[in-house]
């Protein structure tokens, strides 16, 4: 797609003056297409419909291709915005998803997992005027959605071979941004993935409901008819070790091994049946497809299901509980809902699908029948005090304040610890008393000169995007380092 | 994909299969373990690698069939597959010189005690391997124990084979006649629960192997998580063995029970 796409190329100068800005000013925020909340929480079918060709035509007029636009220091990966919104605007749907590729892997995941209310949108120009941003996730979305859907994905411009090998440890989303990146630069590049499955996080975790496992593939097949090498069921560090990288001959490794160990409260009663972390209940319906006809892996089915945690993987959760027909679904959150670190849509989404918000409570005990199966839980009513080290107004227990709840199913979603294999494995690699890895935040290198590190393993928990902006950081900072090396 | 290329039977539900998997065969020592998955709808299920020859890539699984997914695995025949095998998994098992071994196996649970059976004679143990089972039938790898082992005592319910009476009664007895330094314990929860309970008597340390419900296996879900020393541990990074007098047994076995 050789094709000038700067804001200086005439085609954008055109279109600048084809609308004046009190014009773009006055059209409304699109509203996202959605299923009806009682329809959706009967299946799994995406509860986002995407924009139609008209919709994101007159969503892509609203921005006013600024000429310093904020909206890209907003993000992670620096996508040209108003370079693909504008292809947008003129109808060059499939030239607007080219730019969207070269800096994103994967724009079809960010265009619905992103929280861009809290980047490119929350830069945007519309906010100083205090109207709604331009719905650039949703832009971006339709773009990648157009291009997978046309069957014309283009393929980027792949550099001539170098003949140098590089190792890939984990193929969820810092891997395959990276592994973008370098199959880009001519490398031959591996990915190995312990699951059965490639896609790590975007498989295991995030539901079919928000994100298709059908989108991933596409992604994934991608890179593929790029080149890219898929390894699934081999763990770095168990199955081959670092030497044996070695002697496969690889000249850089990047680990992106992902979060690890879900991180339970230490309550009493936490080992009853009936409890178990966010990571295993979506394990086992999205990867292991439990419940579903001809798929062996079962899953606990709850009435009355408290799920622990108010992030984005506590929302996945309660509304896949809903989904499993939970007549009672709620977050149980300590502190209020302002403090809740999931995306605001996710929230509003759960509310709709009729999740209860016991916020301001904490579990301190759950209690079981005779045979050990969880039935009820006793939570601490909690009060905001002062700010603490996250700046977020601290729970304060209320003294005295303990309610005792039924549930047949709790789900703890209180965070994730690095994953502690690697670490293990190459004892000279250097970790911070967390368990990540310790990286050169620019370059992503760690203490061993030819392994890189990014995404969970590096940040401990976070968000896909910034996964992806590892992968990248490292892909360039490896790909420089490997080019002076000659 | 792995090819399954030899297949014998113990018993109506205990299978050995021989199963391509060079890498994993290349990598894993005494006492780690691999996860299995037969068929696209298949559950991802953990088993203890018997045995392994680098030099044909082969590992050894045993498995008793106790559920559908292991039904459906001892179903399989020297040329089928195995849609997903990973591994080694877990820690390898700590060897070393320490004087006198006691191998307890129980059942099936003498699958993943071979290896280390194995590994302690040649560290230069004196090993002692009791076997267990309800009846003679069940008694399996009684030849290849006997290769690796000083003295070998059988011991059955209904008294089939070897003595009748429960594998405390057989651990008891060389304890009391002679200086027992380690004892390892693999078998059904309630056998190494007992096991334990004996050993404590006594104040021989003892090490056990727990086989809980998993989904991955590489610490990413919590399923097996077991109470050790008052501690919540995972069993897939940092078991699968432990110390028996510590593991909180009662709740491994109501935990075991999730899915009854």
């Amino acid at each position: 797609m050789i094709q000038d796409n700067t804001r200086e190329a005439q085609w954008r100068e055109e279109l600048r003056k084809s609308h004046s800005v009190k014009e773009r000013v006055a059209i409304p925020r699109v509203v996202m297409p959605m299923l009806d909340p009682s329809y959706r929480i009967t299946c799994n079918d995406e509860v986002n419909q995407g924009l139609s060709e008209e919709q994101a035509v007159v969503e892509a007029t609203r921005c006013m291709d600024c000429p310093d636009p904020q909206c890209m220091e907003g993000c992670p990966v620096s996508i040209n915005i108003p370079g693909f919104i504008k292809n947008i605007e003129r109808k060059e749907f499939l030239t607007a998803a080219a730019v969207l590729k070269q800096t994103s892997a994967l724009p079809a995941v960010c265009g619905r997992v992103c929280p861009q209310e809290k980047q490119c949108e929350s830069r945007c120009i519309y906010n100083k005027m205090k109207k709604a941003p331009v719905a650039i996730g949703y832009l971006e979305r339709f773009a990648a959605d157009f291009e997978r859907e046309s069957g014309e994905a283009a393929t980027p411009v792949i550099a001539e071979k170098n003949g140098k090998k590089i190792a890939v440890v984990g193929s969820g989303p810092a891997g395959l941004s990276f592994a973008g990146d370098m199959i880009k630069k001519g490398y031959d590049v591996t990915v190995y993935e312990a699951l059965h499955e490639i896609g790590g996080v975007l498989k295991y975790g995030i539901p079919e409901f928000r994100l298709p496992n059908s989108v991933v593939e596409a992604e994934i097949n991608g890179l593929r008819a790029q080149g890219v090498e898929f390894v699934k069921d081999c763990i770095i560090g168990k199955t081959i070790s670092y030497e044996q990288l070695h002697e496969l001959g690889y000249h850089g490794i990047f680990v992106a091994s992902g979060a690890g160990l879900p991180r339970f409260m230490g309550i009493p009663g936490e080992n009853y049946i009936g409890i178990m972390s966010s990571n295993e209940y979506l394990t086992r319906i999205n990867l292991m497809g439990a419940g579903r006809p001809g798929e062996d892996t079962p899953v606990l089915k709850g009435h009355r299901v408290a799920v622990i945690g108010g992030g984005n993987t506590a929302m996945d959760s309660v509304r896949t509980a809903r989904r499993q027909g939970a007549d009672v679904a709620m977050i149980v959150y300590r502190r209020s809902e302002e403090e809740m670190p999931a995306r605001v849509e996710e929230v509003h989404h759960a509310k709709e699908e009729g999740v209860e918000f016991l916020t301001l409570h904490n579990p301190i005990e759950y209690l079981a029948d005779e045979k050990g199966r969880v039935r009820a839980m006793k939570v601490q009513r909690m009060e905001l005090g002062e700010p603490d080290a996250s700046g977020r107004r601290s729970p304060v227990p209320v003294d005295g304040a303990i309610d005792e709840i039924p549930v047949d199913l709790v789900i703890v979603s209180v965070g994730v610890s690095p994953n502690p294999l690697i670490p293990n494995a190459i004892s000279e690699l250097e970790v911070s008393r967390r368990g990540t890895i310790v990286v050169n935040d620019a370059t992503m290198q760690s203490s061993l000169p030819d392994i890189y590190a990014g995404g969970d393993i590096v940040r401990g928990g976070a968000t896909v995007i910034l996964a992806m902006g590892d992968g990248r950081r490292a892909a360039a900072a490896m790909d420089e380092a490997l080019q002076s090396q000659q | 994909m792995n090819k399954i290329v030899e297949k014998e039977h113990f018993s109506d539900r205990v299978v050995k299969l021989v199963v391509e998997a060079p890498l994993i065969a290349r990598s894993r020592r005494a006492g780690h373990f691999v996860i299995v998955r037969t068929g696209e709808g298949g559950e991802r299920i953990p088993l203890t690698i018997a045995d392994a020859d680098p030099k044909k890539g082969t590992i050894t699984l045993i498995i008793q069939a106790v559920g559908d997914s292991t039904r459906k695995i001892c179903a399989l025949e020297p040329g089928d597959t195995l849609t997903d095998v990973v591994g080694p998994l877990g820690q390898a098992t700590h060897i070393e010189k320490v004087g006198t071994v006691l191998c307890c196996g129980g059942g099936v649970g003498v699958a993943p005690l071979l290896p280390i059976i194995k590994a302690m004679k040649e560290a230069g143990n004196r090993v002692i391997s009791v076997l267990a089972a309800r009846s003679a039938d069940l008694i399996i790898l009684e030849k290849q124990v006997s290769e690796y082992s000083d003295e070998v005592i059988i011991m059955t319910d209904d008294g089939s084979a070897g003595r009748k009476g429960l594998v405390t009664a057989g651990v008891e007895e060389v304890i009391q006649r002679e200086k027992v330094d380690l004892v390892v314990a693999i078998g059904p929860a309630v056998m190494m629960k007992f096991v334990a309970l004996t050993t404590k008597k006594y104040e021989v340390p003892t090490m056990c192997s727990l086989n809980t419900i998993m989904v991955d296996g590489t610490g990413m879900c919590g399923a097996c998580r077991v109470t050790v020393d008052g501690k919540t541990k995972f069993v897939c990074i940092d078991g699968p063995e432990f110390d028996a007098h510590k593991v909180d047994f009662d709740e491994m076995m109501m935990r075991l029970r999730s899915y009854n």
